[in-house]
């Protein structure tokens, strides 16, 4: 059996799935639940002066029939007593030493920031983690993603944080920037021993047609929210890639957004993380999801021979390349599987009004298969993507006889670019 | 051990008649469920199995998990799948039938599952640590089987006798073609008994030989699982002329061997039961072209389930309700039609409405008799006249002794048969290290 053991930033699991910051992580009573369903770890709900909530407060987007595929929130940090959450911190530790317990922290001023930490490791934080992420209400007052998307800010705040404790301390990053290479540096820069992202991402969920008011709804107004969920997975992935292969960043990752199996998480894993965190699933479905997610990652691993979680850490990366690296003499071209296709014309259609133009009914009225103009086809993909059999249109090389040429060799005249196809 | 069966046994003219879901088809099916909370499917679910788990796993791809989800639960969750009336237990309670949507296919989803761990030759399962503890199981049927591989998982040694050749019981011997057929049974008594340290002993009938007091001398414990006995028959004049057979008779040969039905064109059940309608169907299968279920009760109170009747309709059954059969009419020896008479509501001969409906085949589906030869001289064991008396984790009134499966629950289905067989497991265990108290407590 593959060993799923997590060493992130020295904080230690027996597997790699960890609650995020959120209502799931509320309290010690749930946790000992997570821990008990199989939980690795836990990432606290975020500690500060307690505030107050609004209600309602999360908003869902459905899509097709699928509910949920995107989830919105205007929750702020904990509401319950701060003496009551170390005690239960406590607790939990006594109870479970092996699992990991993070505690997510936000405050003020450099005193606070001391006391807090110090009260946490005393309850038996195995770690930190900054919450310089929360993207409403919050930031109004100059916490969360106001820290977080100020680079000098947060490296002053994570320097602090870093001097006062003796555990590890996770920089949470949020989304909400242009670009995420700064601030990961950031919290490299003031000591911070790894991060974690992202946290959710500025949104607003829809609106109320019939009275004209945002959602969630907080009797007649609404504000702008968090974004998370499956639909917040490329977001997430990319920021986490983009740090993961950095020359200049070292730190290690938990990677965090819209995990909601087993699949997303070796994804995370694969891009770099060496933990994943989950939140939203767990809020649609339950703790219980975490039985899948070991089980299918340990399978998978098995499969695939990988021997330890390390192994797969950051395996995918070395296929993130530039754009201007990417060899513009390779050539594909859609095939249509003419047995299994169900004549849908998704793929005509799809091509017809939103690509190329190539792909044709049949002349003959009595084949419902279309025809790929393989003399026009770019390899786009986009045939692939909307029809609805499996492995019924695949992308099929083409041996061109071109040799392989970048854009960046083309432009230092050292490559030679095979002519444009579909560009009349 | 496993006798090989012959190519052309007459069952193997039948189809699936629910044909196996393929990758796509099963996860826009598992993407469909709900993966309720406390589901009422898994109350439904004799064995229990965590159904919204393992249909989870489908819908991720981890069709290992998927598996092994099921095979904790129910051993035999392969044959289930395929035999399991589902409609009146996990897919008759789905949350889906309260929105009037169609419910989740559980029985399809458990049979992709199953199928493809089988296919890979998945093992899930490890025998225990030796205990130096001893149980004989009597019968090789459902609920024998599924009692085995528990006391192996607990490190017991474990002996099963089987008066038949083949093993499976009805799962291989009775089971409608149309779920599944024998060789597909044996196939999984083998994937079974691949845990090891299963002994089977075939063609030995118990209470001939071994005796029971022979078992009870050289064993720490015995489980019987014989089911129950051969068909019952009406006690009417032409009985014995040919063409006219037990259902479960004819059903066992049908599954096992090939049938000579040259010319035969009339076939004839008697009964309302599931084993009438199965008998039906498969006689319309094997090649009768007029088949009638002769009941002595109205359509709508027939024991057998209407989804399945429903079925046997459109395959072109009659039925003739409230129809005593009064006497086997034959010529030169064999059967020619069943001489029968009209009952009134209160189930008395109506005068003067004696037939024949012809018939070169008469099926008797009127129950099974008991088995109880070899238990009714035990001291402690009792009878409520249908069945062996046992509590609810197995235990008859003898020490060490258990029972479970039809002769034990009266004659249910093969998935209540593994529940009982894998608690009954569960209780010899306690019994034979002394813990029993622990868990009744
Ligand atoms: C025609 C028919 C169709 C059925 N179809 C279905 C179906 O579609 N789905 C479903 O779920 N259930 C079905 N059932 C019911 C199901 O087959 C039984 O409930 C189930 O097989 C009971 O399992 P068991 O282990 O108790 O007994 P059995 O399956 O009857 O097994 C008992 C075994 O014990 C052996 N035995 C008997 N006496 C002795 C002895 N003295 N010594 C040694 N061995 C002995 C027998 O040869 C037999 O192999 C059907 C039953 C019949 C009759
Ligand atoms: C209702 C809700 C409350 C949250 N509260 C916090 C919080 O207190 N602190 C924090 O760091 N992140 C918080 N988050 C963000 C999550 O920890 C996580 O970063 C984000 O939801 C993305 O993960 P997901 O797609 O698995 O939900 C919250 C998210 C939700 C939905
Ligand atoms: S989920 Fe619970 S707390 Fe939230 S609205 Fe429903 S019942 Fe109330
Ligand atoms: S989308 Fe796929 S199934 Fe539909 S017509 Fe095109 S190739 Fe056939
Ligand atoms: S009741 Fe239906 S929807 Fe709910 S878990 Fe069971 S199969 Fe799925």
């Amino acid at each position: 059996m593959p060993d799923l053991t997590s060493n992130c930033a020295g904080i230690k699991s027996p597997n790699p799935f960890w609650l995020a910051s959120a209502p799931p992580a509320n309290s010690g009573a749930q946790i000992m639940r997570a821990f008990d369903a199989g939980w690795g770890g836990a990432v606290w709900k975020t500690l500060g002066q307690p505030i107050q909530n609004v209600s309602s407060r999360f908003g869902g987007l459905h899509y097709r029939g699928t509910k949920a595929i995107g989830f919105n929130n205007i929750e702020l940090i904990t509401d319950r007593p701060l003496e009551t959450n170390f005690k239960e911190i406590y607790e939990v530790k006594k109870r479970y030493p092996d699992n990991a317990v993070i505690v997510s922290l936000m405050v003020e001023t450099k005193e606070e920031w001391k006391d807090i930490i110090k009260r946490s490791i005393d309850a038996g934080a195995d770690g930190l983690e900054l919450n310089f992420g929360c993207p409403h209400g919050m930031c109004e007052r100059g916490m969360g993603s106001a820290v977080g998307q100020e680079p000098t800010v947060n490296e002053r705040i994570t320097s602090w944080a870093v001097e006062y404790s003796t555990v590890p301390v996770l920089v949470k990053l949020t989304p909400n920037v242009g670009d995420i290479i700064p601030h990961g540096l950031a919290a490299q820069a003031g000591g911070g021993h790894g991060v974690s992202l992202i946290n959710t991402i500025k949104s607003i969920i829809g609106v109320d047609l019939d009275n004209m008011v945002l959602q969630p709804q907080v009797d007649t107004l609404s504000t702008n929210g968090g974004y998370c969920g499956a639909a917040v997975k490329p977001i997430a992935l990319h920021m986490v890639a983009q740090l993961a292969r950095h020359a200049e960043f070292n730190l290690p990752i938990s990677g965090i957004g819209g995990v909601s199996n087993w699949r997303d998480a070796v994804e995370f894993i694969a891009l770099g993380s060496t933990s994943v965190q989950v939140c939203t699933e767990v809020m649609l479905r339950g703790y219980r999801v975490v039985e899948d997610m070991i089980e299918g990652l340990e399978n998978f691993m098995e499969e695939k021979g990988y021997a330890k979680l390390d192994d797969l850490v950051g395996a995918a990366i070395p296929s993130y390349s530039e754009w201007g690296n990417l060899d513009m003499n390779y050539e594909t071209v859609a095939k249509i599987d003419s047995e299994s296709c169900i004549g849908c014309h998704l793929c005509v259609v799809a091509c017809h009004d939103g690509a190329h133009q190539c792909i044709h009914a049949n002349d003959d009225k009595s084949v419902f298969v279309p025809v790929v103009d393989e003399s026009e086809c770019v390899g786009c993909n986009l045939c692939q993507i909307v029809c609805p059999v499996p492995d019924c249109i695949s992308m099929v090389e083409v041996d061109n006889g071109w040799d392989r040429a970048t854009w960046n060799e083309h432009v230092a005249g050292t490559g030679k670019l095979r002519p444009k196809k579909g560009a009349h | 051990m496993a006798t090989q069966l012959p190519e052309d046994r007459a069952e193997s003219v039948f189809e699936d008649y629910k044909p196996a879901y393929n990758a796509l088809q099963a996860t826009a099916e598992a993407n469909r469920c709900l993966y309720c909370l406390d589901a009422p499917c898994i109350t439904a679910c004799p064995t229990a199995i965590n159904i919204p788990e393992f249909i989870r796993k489908i819908s991720t791809g981890n069709v290992k998990g998927s598996a092994k989800t099921i095979f904790e639960s129910n051993i035999l969750g392969m044959s289930c799948a395929r035999v399991c009336p589902v409609e009146v237990l996990c897919v008759g309670d789905c949350v889906y039938n309260e929105m009037d949507r169609p419910p989740i296919e559980i029985g399809k989803l458990q049979r992709y599952a199953t199928d493809i761990a089988f296919e890979k030759g998945w093992k899930f399962f490890e025998a225990g640590a030796p205990t130096g503890k001893r149980v004989a199981l009597i019968g090789a049927g459902p609920a024998s089987l599924s009692a085995a591989h528990r006391l192996r998982r607990f490190g017991h040694a474990v002996t099963i006798y089987e008066k038949r050749d083949v093993i499976g019981g009805l799962n291989t011997t009775g089971v409608a073609p149309y779920k599944m057929k024998a060789d597909r049974s044996i196939e999984e008594v083998e994937w079974l008994l691949s845990i090891g340290g299963i002994e089977i002993h075939t063609g030995k009938e118990v209470g001939v030989a071994p005796t029971v007091a022979e078992l009870e001398e050289r064993f720490d414990a015995v489980f019987f699982g014989i089911g129950l006995g051969p068909d019952k028959h009406l006690g009417l004049p032409g009985e014995d002329l040919d063409g006219v057979l037990g259902a479960v008779d004819f059903i066992e040969q049908m599954k096992l061997q090939a049938l000579d039905l040259q010319g035969a064109s009339r076939a004839v059940v008697v009964g309302g039961g599931n084993t009438a309608i199965d008998a039906v169907r498969e006689a319309v299968g094997v090649g009768f072209k007029h088949v009638t279920m002769a009941y002595r009760g109205d359509e709508k109170k027939m024991s057998g389930y209407q989804h399945e009747w429903k079925a046997g309709k459109l395959e072109g059954v009659l039925g003739a309700w409230r129809t005593q059969p009064i006497e086997y009419v034959g010529k030169d020896g064999h059967v020619i039609g069943v001489r029968c008479v009209k009952l009134d509501a209160d189930k008395k001969p109506i005068e003067g409405t004696e037939h024949v409906l012809p018939a070169d085949l008469v099926l008797v589906a009127i129950g099974q008799s008991k088995l109880l030869d070899a238990l009714n001289n035990l001291e402690g064991v009792e009878m409520d006249g249908k069945k062996v008396t046992v509590d609810k984790h197995g235990a008859t009134g003898r020490p060490g002794v258990y029972a479970g499966g039809d002769l034990a629950n009266g004659a249910k289905e093969v998935v209540n048969a593994v529940a009982e067989g894998r608690d009954a497991a569960e209780a010899i265990h306690r019994y034979l290290m002394g813990t029993e108290e622990a868990a009744d407590a």
